[in-house]
């Protein structure tokens, strides 16, 4: 909090004494002021990617967990498909994003896709490796009790890779909002991502910076919400304090 | 607090020419063995000796190369062995009743609430049942385990040092606990501690040598278990018994 008042007042100084044209850098109190007067296209606009980001977190996150669960059942299923899931790692989401404009349109089903690509990786693997550190002591422990795979599966290995889950989904939280930006940036008719791109080339920088104040405090609130849930969700791990 | 888990008959188990090969490497080849019914046998030997494995044949969780553990009812030890670990293996979500019960859940079964409740109360842990297994100490943990395995009802038990990671007398207090109820069981307990091994043992056996053999070493009292920690048979026999493992 102090580092952030401080990074403010750094700010604050540079553009009344540094001799910043506006459009370079606007002072916080202008961004103050767009943030105020464009207040409800703004809220329209950070909906429209909150929107984006919540459906491709909830989809991607399923399909991660459901390809993890597949890749745990079957080492084949795991071969054939990791090195796709690889591959929507390896290439470039910007590279991506005109293609999936062209293929799903300028509306919100081609940032949905974008978050999704975003965030499959992190969260298949994490997913994915969860489930392969089953601690053994406890799969021979329920072998000697006559378990069934799916039983083992359902009542032992997917608990125990919950809070690897976890990691997963928190990571998802914080770059899903990514995928949907760059997405909006690249073809759309709304969202921050669109607003930013459009403040961008009229030079009004103290709009650009608001629609940026917004997407950042919706991806911190986004995230704190999340893990506030997985902690809750998962009350038998320990919570870690920052020292 | 007295009437053990229901177990059935329990067999004697007996080892015929059992051999297990690694990686190309035998384990141990040819070994025989008699673990007499309803008795606790203790088995002794060094680390990386093969005392695991052995457990782990007779679990079920390994395949021999050759030969076999079997009982001498003549009916297959699948689904008749309880296992109890070096750590208690208490799934960290589970309330402690349902870590009791978790062969039920694991199997499909309705789970047999008033039994789990009634061996908690028997362990001495009615008043922890609802409690997660981070807020128990070691010793009421490893009760946990031991109750888990006694809701099994399985007339074979198989405890892989179950009590190392325990202080001295939260150990000398598991024996008492474990000796009344896992009376009847044909129970078999990996033990590094010759003190265990005199307390607990109405059989003993030292696995070493070269090929590695079981021996069978003198029983120290008569078969009434646990036996006093300052019987001073037991404390004589334990001096021996520290001597045969130095001298392995």
């Amino acid at each position: 909090m102090v580092t952030l008042l401080g990074l403010v007042c750094v700010w604050w100084g540079i553009a009344r004494w540094g001799h910043v044209p506006p459009y370079l850098l606007p002072a916080p109190d202008a961004v103050g002021r767009a943030l105020w007067r464009q207040r409800a296209l703004l809220g329209d606009s950070a909906l429209t990617t909150l929107t984006e980001t919540l459906c491709g977190l909830a989809l991607g996150v399923c399909g991660g967990a459901f390809l993890a669960l597949l890749m745990a059942l079957s080492p084949g299923v795991r071969r054939w498909t990791m090195p796709l899931v690889l591959l929507s790692q390896a290439v470039p989401v910007f590279a991506l994003a005109p293609l999936l404009v062209l293929w799903f349109g300028f509306g919100m089903a081609s940032k949905i896709v974008m978050a999704v690509l975003v965030i499959f990786f992190p969260v298949t693997s994490a997913f994915s490796d969860g489930l392969r550190q089953t601690p053994p002591d406890w799969v021979d422990l329920a072998r000697t009790m006559g378990a069934s795979r799916w039983r083992l599966l359902f009542h032992v290995r997917l608990p125990a890779a919950l809070p690897a889950m976890a990691s997963g989904i928190r990571v998802a939280a914080a770059i899903a909002p990514i995928g949907a930006v760059v997405g909006e940036w690249v073809g759309a008719a709304s969202g921050l991502g669109f607003l930013m791109q459009t403040a961008n080339t009229r030079f009004e920088t103290d709009l650009m910076f608001a629609a940026l104040l917004v997407l950042a405090a919706m991806t911190i609130l986004l995230w704190w919400i999340v893990d506030l849930c997985l902690t809750r969700a998962l009350y038998w791990v320990p919570v870690q304090h920052a020292q | 607090m007295t009437a053990p888990a229901q177990v059935g008959h329990a067999p004697a188990i007996t080892l015929r020419g059992l051999g297990l090969s690694m990686d190309g490497q035998w384990v141990f080849r040819n070994l025989e063995g008699l673990f007499p019914a309803g008795r606790l046998t203790v088995l002794l030997g060094g680390s990386g000796i093969g005392k695991t494995t052995l457990l782990r044949l007779m679990a079920g969780l390994l395949v021999p190369t050759v030969g076999a553990v079997a009982a001498d009812d003549g009916l297959p030890l699948t689904g008749r062995v309880g296992w109890m670990g070096q750590n208690d293996m208490l799934l960290p979500w589970a309330r402690v009743e349902d870590n009791v019960m978790l062969g039920s859940r694991l199997r499909g079964e309705a789970p047999d609430r008033a039994r789990a409740r009634g061996l908690l109360e028997q362990v001495g842990l009615a008043q922890s049942r609802a409690a997660l297994p981070a807020s128990l100490s070691g010793g009421m943990r490893q009760r946990v385990a031991l109750a888990r395995v006694l809701y099994e009802g399985r007339p074979v038990v198989l405890m892989d040092e179950p009590f190392s990671a325990l202080d001295s007398v939260t150990r000398l207090r598991m024996h008492e606990l474990a000796a009344r109820m896992l009376s009847g069981c044909t129970t078999i307990l990996i033990t590094h501690d010759p003190l265990e091994a005199c307390r607990m043992g109405q059989a003993l056996f030292m696995m070493g040598g070269d090929p590695v053999r079981l021996s069978a070493l003198p029983v120290p009292g008569d078969a009434a278990i646990p036996r006093a920690v300052d019987d001073p048979a037991l404390l004589s026999a334990q001096a021996d018994l520290w001597r045969r493992m130095m001298a392995a």
